[in-house]
């Protein structure tokens, strides 16, 4: 999923880059709002564990089209859609600076698919399946389903929508191909993907409610993301 | 958590590229990236040149190229979509080998490789000569926002510990008699997941607040930002490869 040096050409990915980096501020302006003592080792730890099962990739592409996880809608269940989108953003940045995974002149692109179009398309499901499904635990568990099976997704069109603006090579008619291809192979992980992040979400939320961000605003209407005031700063 | 300085790239020396302050390196390392990725493809002496650039680099830092090589695998993907383009492209046809190839596509893979290869060494030889600890002080040095070397710290941090954990989990479930292979597996795994999430976010919190306690503001001591930022002289050094990347880029530009 990550793109690489070389795939799309220069002047589309310097417009993706100042796109990224417009919404990355936003992010970090919002996010500095939500990231109080409970949020920040939280933060560490989503990125953390975003980065380490970014490397799983699912044994059955092994001899096709490379695929792994993206982790999005796990960062906006736990964090929140701002804090979020830059665990993420963080995780992809590293990855190119120092293991070359994804290009570097590329990042404004893979930061525009995975952590900004991949977190927001889960955040508004989130947003909307919670008020819709019933408060139980099945209804979490959907919840995350689905909205890290279509974020995968949605991620996945991203780069064919960027292929078609700018890509290297003309690929004519097989453009279609391209997106059925990205869309059918991301389907597949995305179903991988919403199992681990219900998994993941209802184990949290089972022992930690307190730690689920995407809850707060249905137990606390009134006042979500307080911060901690005085003590420990 | 003694040891966290390090990571599984991290080559130990005291070469003339390890000395240098970690901000020089990431801004060297990007500008030649960009000027690579700004490259006509068809300008194939200029990709030569980028190369020899590496190795010189890579000589420098005492890096050798066959860890340097078995390491750039990880872009093994990528050259599989571009092994893909020559069938896939359209335009003139080209008779390569008996196949009919696309001219486009090929000129495309070619593209992607190369491109592809040099940043993956670029960035392999940053991740060889730098340790973790340094890349956040040196984004943090280029004014990288305090909310993103905060949550890049902590991970950095926490991902020895949740790798080494999963391994462990992993283990144990293999000798309790469980065959993870192929899809089967993915129950177990994700089940194992949750746990794997919240053990290791009870173990952070705990130190987060112990941090806290200790005084942590979000901010790395002022004794790693004070402690050997770039000189004049240190830039000036470390510019001569971007700069001549920079103006083979140039030159392939004007005379393509």
């Amino acid at each position: 999923m990550h793109i690489s040096n070389g795939i799309i050409d220069g002047p589309v990915a310097a417009i993706f880059a100042a796109l990224a980096l417009a919404a990355l501020t936003a992010c970090v302006l919002r996010g500095r709002r939500d990231l109080d003592d409970r949020l920040a080792p939280m933060a560490g730890l989503v990125a953390a564990f975003i980065f380490a099962v970014q490397m799983l990739n699912f044994p059955i592409f092994t001899a096709g089209v490379s695929g792994h996880l993206l982790g999005g809608a796990l960062a906006a269940m736990l964090v929140g859609p701002w804090v979020g989108a830059l665990c993420v953003a963080v995780v992809l940045v590293v990855q190119a600076l120092i293991f070359g995974d994804g290009g570097v002149a590329m990042l404004g692109l893979n930061i525009t698919n995975m952590a900004l179009l991949g977190t927001a398309a889960a955040y508004a499901l989130i947003a909307l399946l919670l008020r819709v499904l019933p408060r139980t635990r099945a209804g979490l568990a959907v919840t995350a389903f689905v909205a890290a099976t279509v974020s995968v997704v949605v991620a996945s069109q991203g780069f064919v929508f960027e292929y078609w603006l700018g890509g290297t090579t003309d690929l004519g008619n097989n453009l279609g191909g391209l997106a059925g291809t990205m869309a059918a192979v991301h389907l597949l992980i995305g179903i991988g993907e919403g199992l681990i992040t219900a998994t993941t979400v209802l184990t949290v939320a089972k022992v930690r409610p307190d730690l689920v961000y995407a809850l707060r605003s249905l137990r606390a209407p009134a006042a979500p993301a307080v911060p901690v005031a005085g003590g420990v700063r | 958590m003694g040891a966290g300085h390090g990571h599984v790239l991290y080559r130990e020396s005291d070469s003339p590229v390890h000395r240098l302050p970690p901000e020089v390196k990431i801004v060297a390392m990007v500008v030649f990236t960009v000027a690579v990725v700004a490259t006509p493809r068809e300008a194939f002496w200029a990709f030569g040149a980028y190369a020899v650039l590496v190795a010189v680099v890579a000589a420098l830092a005492r890096v050798g190229p066959r860890w340097l090589l078995s390491r750039a695998l990880i872009e093994l993907p990528f050259v599989l979509f571009a092994v893909a383009l020559p069938f896939l492209g359209s335009g003139d046809r080209v008779e390569v080998l008996g196949l009919r190839l696309s001219e486009d596509g090929l000129h495309g893979a070619w593209n992607i490789v190369a491109k592809g290869t040099l940043g993956v060494l670029a960035s392999l030889l940053l991740a060889a000569t730098t340790t973790t600890r340094d890349l956040i002080v040196g984004l943090d040095r280029l004014h990288c926002p305090q909310v993103l070397t905060q949550i890049a710290t902590f991970m950095l941090r926490y991902l020895d510990v949740l790798v080494g954990e999963a391994r462990r989990m992993r283990v144990a479930r293999i000798s309790r008699g469980d065959d993870p292979r192929f899809l089967w597996q993915l129950r177990g795994f994700a089940a194992g997941i949750g746990a794997l999430f919240l053990r290791a976010f009870e173990r952070g919190e705990r130190v987060y607040l112990a941090m806290l306690s200790r005084g942590y503001t979000g901010r790395m001591p002022a004794v790693w930002q004070g402690e050997g930022a770039a000189s004049t002289g240190q830039w000036l050094v470390a510019a001569t490869v971007p700069v001549l990347a920079a103006s083979i880029a140039a030159t392939a530009v004007v005379l393509s």
